[in-house]
């Protein structure tokens, strides 16, 4: 069954095949034009778990949708990751939160360290008592001067907690395993019930430098469920605040690139810069980080003409000094010797990975869900896709710098020309056990919100998905025969959620 | 070099000369402390979201941090209390030279990246004497981000046990403070100072950058 962005159907009119169909429709559809996007368990009633897969048809702007029963008394199906490497996060997360086990899994340990959410037996036993990592055998290699270096959660900067372990010869990474988890909050559980004002709330905190990206997700599931439709104004005005959150994090990113190249000048001045976009986002918002300003049925702030033209003033201003240090950074040949040539993903693997975002485009993955599933503003006006050839770090710079130039562009295009009318339509009540599906294009990439609302007026089950859950297995496998001493510009390249894949 | 030298010259100074000159007026529709409207409303500032459609009314005040958990917590008729300074034996040894620890316990990175902007040419934290380090041993305090999840608990009293004593513990954002919006979840606390003695309270969802500066120097008596 076939939606687009932002579209609903209903739980009955979903596909069901029997498993072992729908694992080789995954598997079919994932080896021609399709990309795994989600796949998740919804607990029936009935005694089974039904397992809904969302299947991205990039060039057609269509996502396709299917599903499964898996019967609670034998908990397990075969898995589907040792044929398609795309679905090993998910598999991992439904073991964890479904107890229900991907039989053959080739890597199947825990990933948030949390009990299930059927009050049955966990299929690691005492998981919840457990301090990550538990216990659990990091891969090892074994071998005369091979050496293991393990690393957080508590890491050396003001950021967030993760364990990494290093599998090195001399300074050559032979292999990375990331284990998160420390950061889970439990928000999926959060967000269903009929308290839909936290669920918002909770939404902007999901993800806080993705605050924009994940509340505009948050804002359209409801829509959808509602028959709520929105102003041409309102999604101007979410289209706008999500480029100054893209903006505002590029431009970090790129001084924190050069930071870790050791290159200051560039660090210093893009770290303030960053700043800018953000005090643009508290002007129009109250809040640096844009929270506040999406709700279901629109937005709670306006643009004026006079904020516009001062935003317009801005921003071509900010144009101007981001292109003075950004030619600074790129045209340094001992930045460029660190940039070049390292981290490497080749487009084969990263389409086998399943990367998403700036750093999918840096591989050659074609999606931007601003272009492929056009919704709101993006169906009006474009940005053009920016990619990248090398798959390297530098390549991971440059996609950044180019959608910071398109980014500001299409900005001086839209607030000029603002459509006219109201910000905010109240949306009415949501139709009873419907899906609804909305995708993001945040700055890190793909994010998908899917609601599957109940029939008391609330959610009965929300699942969420942070760009970074497809890419953390990027950053590790990017690793591999590289150096130690370039892990840190690495890991900047990618700069994942640890609170997004967390939850 | 001469494009270094030419960008330099472009960027000029940034630095706000905050406190010695008053803090840059900060936009209209910025919230800050709450108002208090009527005679029986109590407002929390270390649970709240600082959301728009509360309810409440906020002001332009970015002035917020406090010394003691019910100081947070605002009624009518109750006098503005902002933190007060170290005791006299503690401020000797950091009021001239604070070094701090971050540790983020289930943080949504907003609090981490707007401690972070201290950082930066235009507040230039390190102006004060007051620097993050990547070692607790090298630490005298603690700032704590997020509700403090089951999974970074055991972490957290880690990294306060390596500290040298005397320590200060500060918690940063609503959820530090109390669980925030995440409070009453199965995997997160009740707030930090049910689980270590916290010296300062700095709320906010984030705090602005100019709420913690402000409380970090009126802890070390600079304000």
């Amino acid at each position: 069954m076939a939606l687009f962005n932002g579209g609903k159907i209903s739980l009955s009119n979903i596909p069901v095949l029997v498993v072992e169909k729908f694992r080789a429709q995954i598997i079919e559809s994932c080896g021609e034009s399709s990309r795994l996007v989600n796949l998740f368990g919804i607990l029936e009633t009935n005694g089974y778990l039904r397992l809904l897969a969302v299947l991205g048809v990039d060039e057609e702007a269509r996502l396709d949708i299917l599903s499964t029963f898996i019967s609670l008394e034998s908990p397990q199906y075969e898995s589907l990751t040792k044929d398609l490497t795309q679905a090993h996060l998910f598999e991992r997360e439904i073991a964890e939160q479904w107890a229900v086990k991907p039989v053959g899994h080739p890597w199947l340990k825990p990933l948030r360290y949390h009990s299930n959410y059927r009050q049955a037996e966990d299929i690691w036993q005492g998981i919840n008592d457990k301090i990550i990592p538990g216990g659990y055998p990091f891969y090892a290699v074994e071998g005369e001067e091979v050496h293991e270096i393990g690393v957080g959660p508590v890491h050396a900067g003001i950021i967030e907690p993760g364990h990494f372990r290093f599998q090195c010869h001399g300074e050559e990474i032979l292999h990375l395993e990331i284990q998160l988890g420390y950061q889970h909050r439990g928000i999926e559980p959060m967000m269903q019930g009929q308290d839909l004002r936290r669920s918002m709330l909770l939404s902007e905190s999901i993800v806080g430098d993705t605050s924009i990206g994940h509340s505009t997700a948050f804002s359209e599931v409801v829509e959808s469920l509602t028959g709520c439709s929105i102003t041409p104004r309102a999604q101007a005005i979410r289209a706008i605040a999500l480029e100054l959150e893209r903006l505002a994090n590029h431009v970090g990113d790129l001084g924190a690139l050069g930071m870790d190249a050791g290159f200051l000048p560039t660090s210093a001045y893009f770290g303030r810069m960053r700043g800018d976009y953000l005090n643009l986002l508290l002007i129009l918002t109250g809040n640096r980080f844009g929270k506040g300003l999406c709700r279901p049925g629109g937005v709670l702030f306006d643009i004026d003409n006079k904020m516009a033209n001062d935003f317009c003033l801005k921003l071509k201003k900010y144009r101007d000094e981001f292109k003075d240090v950004s030619d600074l950074l790129f045209t340094r040949p001992s930045v460029l010797a660190r940039f070049e040539g390292v981290g490497i993903v080749s487009p084969k693997d990263a389409k086998e990975i399943g990367l998403v975002g700036p750093a999918g485009r840096a591989s050659q993955m074609e999606c931007d869900v601003r272009i492929n599933y056009a919704s709101g503003m993006w169906q009006f006006q474009h940005v053009p896709i920016s990619l990248g050839a090398t798959g390297d770090v530098y390549a991971r710079a440059l996609v950044r710098s180019q959608e910071v130039l398109r980014s500001l562009e299409f900005l001086l295009r839209v607030l000029p020309s603002l459509p006219a009318g109201d910000i905010f339509v109240a949306p009415g009540p949501m139709k009873p056990d419907t899906v609804a599906v909305s995708m993001v294009e945040g700055w890190r990439g793909e994010i998908m919100h899917v609601g599957i609302s109940d029939n008391q007026g609330g959610f009965g089950r929300y699942k969420i998905k942070d760009p970074s859950f497809h890419n953390w297995f990027g950053l590790a496998y990017a690793m591999r025969g590289q150096e130690i001493s370039d892990f840190p510009l690495c890991n900047k390249s990618f700069n994942l959620s640890y609170c997004g894949h967390d939850l | 070099m001469l494009k270094i030298l030419k960008a330099r010259f472009k960027q000029g100074c940034k630095t706000i000369f905050f406190p010695k000159a008053p803090a840059p007026a900060l936009p209209e529709r910025y919230r800050g402390r709450p108002i208090i409207a009527g005679q029986n409303d109590i407002v929390d500032m270390g649970r709240i979201s600082f959301d728009p459609d509360s309810g409440f009314s906020f002001s332009n005040d970015y002035q917020m941090s406090t010394s003691g958990r019910e100081d947070l917590i605002l009624s009518s008729g109750r006098e503005k209390v902002l933190a007060s300074a170290l005791e006299d034996k503690m401020l000797k040894i950091f009021g001239r030279s604070l070094k701090l620890r971050q540790v983020s316990a289930g943080g949504c990175n907003a609090c981490e990246l707007d401690l972070n902007v201290l950082n930066t040419p235009v507040f230039d934290l390190s102006r004060f004497g007051i620097q993050f380090v990547a070692s607790p041993r090298h630490a005298d305090g603690i700032v704590v981000t997020g509700p403090i999840t089951k999974n970074m608990r055991e972490a957290l009293l880690k990294t306060y046990e390596a500290l040298p004593s005397p320590k200060i513990v500060i918690a940063l954002g609503g959820c530090a403070i109390s669980g925030g919006i995440f409070r009453d979840g199965p995997q997160v606390s009740l707030g930090l100072d049910t689980i270590l003695p916290v010296d300062l309270f700095i709320p906010g969802c984030p705090p602005h950058p100019l709420t913690t500066l402000d409380g970090l120097l009126r802890l070390l008596d600079r304000i």
